[in-house]
């Protein structure tokens, strides 16, 4: 066995993977995984553990592996990281922990992430759920929003002992972990078998709960809650505001993945939601949003192009998901820029005029701006555009509580304790932080569960 | 929770029904929508708040049967509970209060989305005149319940079998020519009936009001597929409306936007109609 190499993991054939919505990576054999394992150096000074986010005590737990102490090595990511089914999945590892593996100077890092998610899926597969439950505090905290963030903080909170509602403005529960990631890149079977097991540990969840709308802050002080965490997300889809944008056969890539993912429109006529997707589709951005609708429209059985502004050296997207698209056959036109759509004569769209771009030399900070090239105009023909251009925050909470601080951006403003301007009243996530990613969410959420815990000892609550 | 309490028969294939929702009637105001959902593979449809009871935790709606969701609810029945009930959306209704004189103009559907309003403008003392229509006799309803608040109810049934026969824009063109002047018109309606009203109080430059019912998904902002031309702005429906000026709405976009599934909707009813055997 090579230790500079990983050992290689099993995949769908991408001419499989095409027609269906099942995951596309099977993960790690236990045999695999403690070859993978094996590779690892146990560096006493964990530089990875420096590049994650939650700390997740990473040698430690592939150890585990070594001594094929599945439940063990499960239980230890546990300690920091609540859902490491999820994050085994979604991280963008190759940034974070895998970016600092010793392993990675000479050869391939250890596949953190793999090893993470083998764990998770061994633990699901083999094992209950155990919580031994703390001696409830009689206190009572109100979460808005059961995405990742949400979802961290209830946890931390349960744990400490804490009585935890979380409010779902869908029918559904999970947020963007349910809507926005699809079933072939996060099965929903792995999401909601984390929430079954908040449900254990005594965490209420209701549904159909709109902030800002159902209820409000008052509602919740009347019900008794002493604190209240925000994590509602970024739900707000950005256009790129030019002409044409109106036509029909243009999504963002909100209401395409929404209608996919939530409302399972791909199993349209057994789900009553639709979905229309023609022979060619161009899907506008370069993150993970805009490889998860590309891939989708992909497995509709369109041809999918992606329509970024700078190259892909420069996408935001895991290297991951830009290689799994690539795989499925998805193209890449790079430096072009929208300019407008243009429609047929019964309003449906069915072309992009797009401008070439070039990139500059890096500036000081090492970025490279890109600029039109005039006279460069193309028409781009496609039955369907999907715009993947980001999120905004949703402008409900806002509404909701007039007095909330917010940046500039729109974002909720917070003090280093995650505490906005009004009194027990917390936000994270995306709603603070912008689009991010789940992993970033779920700091943020497990940082607020213990500025919470700090902020009722000390009002004696 | 989410139980129906009541539910009417009022015209062919037009149903009421009243909600158990306490913490969707509290919060309620003219001019407001719920978002619902009646199976475990079923769409989320948009309803107009026809009406709501604070005190009981009711909300009322109404809705016509066009397609295999709103068949499915047609077919619950008191007691019955309805799997997903959001709400109340959207902004409620404004009106300045200074303003006197209001005409509500509506057609079908359209016909119980004005009734809040209607009540609650005249619990303030305004005065009110209101044009109802649709295709035929039996397509009126709600004619007493609207009666009681307001001067006067004018009607008309394209057929010309119940009021005059015609279209509501023949009256309201008769009262603007007539002299008679309000401050404020409201229109709901099918697009087409809005926009007719539009080009009319136009002419007279009477502030007139209309609200829409574009294509949704969550209701929420999340999904921008109810994004709508409103002047030089886009807006989204479920968040900014559902209730416009309508002198800035973009009335043709909005019917080319509102009719882009109907292919699939058509499917998928008759699909339905198949499997409880009313097939065509």
């Amino acid at each position: 066995m090579d230790v500079l190499k990983r050992v290689p993991i099993k995949e769908q054939e991408p001419i499989e993977r095409i027609h269906n919505f099942d995951e596309v990576c099977f993960g790690y054999t236990p045999d695999e995984a403690v070859r993978e394992a094996q590779r690892c150096l146990e560096c006493k000074n964990a530089p990875c553990v420096k590049g994650c986010p939650v700390e997740v005590k990473i040698p430690e737990f592939i150890k585990l592996i070594k001594e094929k102490k599945f439940k063990e090595s499960y239980l230890k990511i546990l300690e920091t990281n609540l859902l490491p089914a999820i994050c085994g999945r979604v991280c963008p590892q190759e940034t974070q922990c895998e970016q600092n593996c010793v392993r990675g100077i000479k050869g391939e890092p250890i596949a953190i992430g793999k090893l993470e998610r083998f764990v998770a899926d061994w633990f699901r597969q083999n094992c209950e759920f155990e919580f031994s439950k703390p001696q409830p505090n009689k206190r009572k905290v109100a979460i808005i929003g059961s995405g990742p963030a949400g979802l961290s903080c209830a946890s931390s909170l349960a744990k400490m002992g804490y009585n935890v509602t979380i409010f779902e403005a869908f029918h559904k529960l999970g947020g963007v972990l349910y809507y926005g990631i699809p079933e072939f890149r996060l099965p929903k079977e792995v999401v909601e078998w984390e929430i079954e097991n908040l449900k254990k540990m005594g965490v209420e969840f209701r549904t159909n709960m709109i902030f800002g709308k159902t209820f409000d802050l008052e509602d919740l002080k009347q019900e008794g809650f002493d604190a209240v965490f925000i994590s509602s997300g970024a739900g707000l889809p950005n256009f790129l505001n030019i002409e044409g944008e109106l036509l029909n056969g243009i999504y963002s890539a909100n209401e395409f993945l929404t209608r996919i993912n939530l409302m399972k429109a791909y199993k349209f006529p057994e789900y009553d939601t639709p979905i229309k997707l023609g022979k060619k589709v161009g899907v506008i951005g370069g993150g993970n949003v805009a490889m998860d609708a590309a891939r989708v429209a992909r497995r509709l059985g369109s041809e999918v192009y992606i329509l970024y502004r700078r190259t892909e050296a420069e996408m935001p997207a895991r290297k991951e998901e830009i290689l799994h698209a690539k795989e499925e056959g998805i193209k890449i036109i790079e430096l072009v820029s929208p300019v407008k759509f243009i429609g047929d004569e019964t309003g449906h769209v069915k072309a992009l005029e797009l401008v070439k771009m070039q990139l500059s030399q890096p500036d000081s900070s090492g970025r490279r701006s890109v600029k039109p090239i005039d006279g460069s105009n193309f028409v781009f023909e496609a039955d369907n555009f999907i715009v993947a251009i980001g999120q905004s925050p949703n402008p409900l909470v806002k509404k909701a509580i007039p007095d909330l601080e917010l940046n500039p951006n729109g974002s909720i403003k917070v003090d280093e304790n995650l505490m906005t301007n009004i009194e027990g009243v917390f936000a994270g996530g995306d709603i603070v932080t912008g689009a991010a990613t789940v992993i970033l969410a779920m700091g943020m959420g497990k940082k607020a569960a213990q500025s919470i815990d700090r902020y009722l000892n000390a009002k004696k609550v | 929770m989410n139980e129906i309490v009541i539910k009417q028969n009022l015209a062919p294939n037009v149903w009421l029904m009243g909600i158990y929702s306490p913490q969707v009637a509290k919060k309620s105001n003219p001019g407001q929508f719920v978002i619902l959902r009646v199976a475990e593979n079923g769409e989320r449809i948009p309803l107009t708040i026809a009406d709501f009871d604070r005190e009981k935790g009711v909300v009322y709606i109404i809705f016509q049967v066009v397609g295999k969701t709103t068949s499915l609810l047609s077919q619950l029945n008191i007691g019955d509970r309805i799997i997903d009930f959001v709400g109340p959306l959207g902004m409620p209704y404004e009106h300045n209060p200074e303003d006197k004189n209001y005409l509500f103009v509506a057609g079908g559907l359209g016909i119980p989305a004005i009734f809040s309003k209607v009540k609650m403008l005249h619990s303030q003392g305004k005065n009110i005149d209101i044009i109802i229509g649709g295709r035929s006799k039996e397509n009126i309803f709600f004619e007493d319940e609207l009666k009681k608040y307001c001067n006067n109810l004018y009607i008309s049934t394209n057929d010309g079998s119940y009021g005059k026969k015609g279209f509501v824009t023949d009256i309201l063109n008769e009262l603007l020519e007539s002299g008679k002047r309000y401050d404020e018109i409201f229109a709901v309606g099918p697009v087409p009936m809005m926009k007719a009203v539009v080009d009319i109080t136009k002419k007279y430059q009477i502030k007139t009001l209309v609200s829409l019912n574009p294509i949704m998904v969550d209701g929420t902002g999340m999904c921008g597929g109810c994004r709508v031309k409103i002047g030089n702005e886009v807006k989204f429906a479920c968040v900014d409306g559902p209730i416009f000026d309508g002198f800035e709405v973009d009335f043709d976009g909005l019917m080319k936007r509102n009719s882009y599934y109907q292919d699939l909707e058509n499917i998928s009813y008759r699909e339905h109609k198949c499997k409880i055997g009313l097939g065509e």
